[in-house]
């Protein structure tokens, strides 16, 4: 008997029982549901839930596997800086992958593990049928935290945001917050020492720190608000053959994956572009500043300031979060015109955090979550501003 | 013959379960919000409530028929402020690192709603012995959940109970700390307080689906 029939066999066994969500839910993410539904107007479109998911994954695909390498390349590189000169010759090779294997993957599954139980029990004592909704947010999750995480703490991370960010709220599409921004700020809050600092964001630094050997890697944002040199070139940064989170550092490959989902109607360009025109604007007034010599060059915030604005738009995780974060369709604005505002003020604050306060230097997640809150009320006065231009047209016709 | 009748029982543990000031009326949330980042904090914030809540609302009671409607609410500020002072400066005299902890919320008392809310709902219509009753009950229902979320905001957040470190000591790794735990700095900020309350108010209606809201 092949498996197929083995699931249906369970499925029809279980049907109406407590357990049969767990079993539904196996069958549907490995075949097509056998059941059609039946009784009023349908509008027949392939793009269902689970399809949606599987596009955002497959945009992400490029992004996990250059952090594999990079994860690699980073602590090679971090050992033997000549390793630097000639980055294309010595990144993509088999022991910079290794790296990416025994460190990446284990983040992957004890994302993917930890959420999906969580979603598998709510949806059997709940008895609704799982949802695809945690699919994307177990692969974002392992993508944008540092490569040294311990598991239990992603694990632990995992499960208060998926409970807190959306299961207390009715699970996926009635949601706030973006599940995965959720579970990195718990992590960013809860175990601070994790999740910044020059040594987290390069595999095994934080083990020899205090050895001969010891290792670092401080990010471009930490190096900028420190006010120290950065070594890397604006090439490195655009390429992502920087230290950083996981797989939000490479800009080309998130461009890649912003076009293709672009492409698919999946990700909306309206929100994508306005994101990287606010983070310009703050930029822009930021480099101002600087320029009409209002602050000094022993200012803490001269670095950051100082940098220029297109330079913020490649360091850090701004464009990682433009792309796959402020793009998720349920926590983001839903009119045309609100996902312009939405867009812009996710920019504007993601800059602005990031210079203002050293603490957090990545204020992308921050901006984000916060306009997560406050799309509904944008969407809001953006219905009611039509509402009432359409009323005073209205009136003008019929007096 | 019991020492308390069975409606007056009713008036100590209605508040314990399913008529919470904290997690059925969400009241005096603020305070519960900001000192329960520690155990023994929670528990003179309890204490010195329960002492407040119970002799202000027998003295309001025994006052109930003297107190002209229109000026009640200010007599009833001058009754809680005056408990609160002696509870204040009990606190400085005997426990002073722990008054500075609390800091202006022992003063903050004298706002917490559920105090004025059960002088207006209950001490000014009831007989003093109830109206003990009532007080202490209801001050024993916030202490009960104040108790619980700083029982688990310290254990999660510093790893300690009332100071004493019962999962090991962090910094020479020892206990639980040896195999890579550590504390969750998160649980030591006020937002942690907010889940915690909010985790109690969903348990304690998945057990009860009658405290559950029509909508």
């Amino acid at each position: 008997m092949s498996l197929k029939q083995n699931l249906h066999n369970l499925k029809e066994k279980y049907k109406g029982k407590k357990m049969a969500p767990a079993f539904n839910a196996i069958h549907t993410f490995l075949y097509l549901p056998n059941e059609v539904t039946h009784g009023g107007t349908h509008i027949k479109a392939a793009d269902d839930l689970k399809r949606t998911m599987n596009t955002v994954i497959t945009a992400l695909i490029p992004c996990l596997l250059f952090g594999m390498f990079n994860a690699g390349y980073q602590h090679y590189a971090a050992i033997d800086p000549s390793l630097r000169t000639d980055v294309l010759a010595n990144f993509f090779t088999f022991d910079n992958l290794w790296i990416g294997i025994i460190k990446v993957l284990p983040l992957v599954i004890v994302s993917y593990g930890a959420g999906l139980i969580v979603e598998f029990i709510f949806a059997v004592i709940k008895g609704h049928e799982v949802e695809e909704g945690y699919l994307v947010t177990g692969m974002l999750v392992p993508l944008i935290v540092p490569i040294d995480t311990p598991l239990w703490m992603l694990a632990v991370a995992v499960v208060f945001g998926v409970v807190i960010g959306k299961e207390v709220f009715g699970g996926t599409g009635m949601n706030i917050l973006n599940p995965a921004l959720t579970i990195r700020a718990f992590l960013f809050f809860a175990y601070p020492t994790w999740m910044s600092g020059d040594k987290v964001w390069v595999y095994e630094a934080t083990e020899r720190a205090g050895t001969a050997d010891a290792i670092s890697g401080e990010t471009i944002l930490g190096s900028y608000a420190q006010n120290s040199e950065v070594i890397y070139s604006n090439w490195d940064k655009f390429m992502g053959f920087i230290p950083g989170s996981v797989g939000e550092t490479s800009t080309l490959l998130i461009l890649l994956g912003a076009a293709f989902l672009i492409f698919t109607k999946i990700g909306s360009w309206r929100i994508i572009v306005s994101t990287f025109v606010g983070a310009a604007v703050m930029g822009l007034i930021f480099n101002a500043v600087v320029s009409a010599d209002v602050i000094t060059e022993s200012s803490k915030f001269y670095g950051l300031m100082n940098t220029p604005f297109w330079e913020h738009l490649m360091i850090g995780g701004l464009a990682f979060g433009a792309v796959f974060m402020a793009t998720d369709p349920v926590t983001g604005s839903q009119t045309n015109k609100g996902k312009w505002i939405y867009g812009f003020l996710i920019g504007f604050l993601s800059i602005m955090i990031r210079v203002f306060n050293p603490a957090y230097p990545e204020g992308v997640f921050l901006a984000i979550l916060l306009m997560n809150v406050f799309a509904p009320t944008i969407d809001h006065y953006v219905v009611q501003g039509n509402v009432k231009r359409r009323m005073k047209r209205l009136k003008a016709k019929t007096a | 013959m019991a020492l308390l009748s069975k409606k007056d029982t009713k008036l100590i543990t209605d508040p314990l379960t399913d008529n919470n000031p904290i997690t059925i009326q969400v009241l005096g949330i603020c305070s519960a919000l900001a000192i329960t980042a520690e155990l023994k904090a929670s528990i003179v914030m309890s204490i010195a409530v329960i002492f407040v809540m119970g002799f202000g609302n027998v003295v309001i009671s025994l006052m109930r028929n003297v107190i002209p409607s229109k000026i009640r609410i200010i007599v009833q500020l001058i009754v809680v402020a005056s408990l609160v002072i002696i509870v204040d400066q009990v606190l400085k005299a005997f426990a002073y690192p722990l008054s500075k902890t609390l800091g202006a919320f022992v003063g903050l008392i004298i706002t917490n709603c559920i105090i004025m809310g059960r002088f207006e709902a209950f001490a000014l219509a009831n007989k003093p012995w109830r109206s003990f009753l009532d007080g202490i009950g209801n001050a024993l229902g916030y202490g009960v959940i104040l108790i619980i979320v700083g029982f688990f905001r310290e254990l999660l957040g510093a790893g300690t109970l009332l100071g004493y470190q019962v999962l090991g000591d962090p910094i020479t790794k020892t206990g639980l700390y040896a195999i890579g735990y550590e504390n969750n700095g998160f649980m030591l900020l006020s937002p942690m307080a907010l889940i915690v309350v909010g985790l109690i108010i969903w348990v304690q209606r998945s057990r009860n689906p009658a405290l559950v809201e029509e909508n």
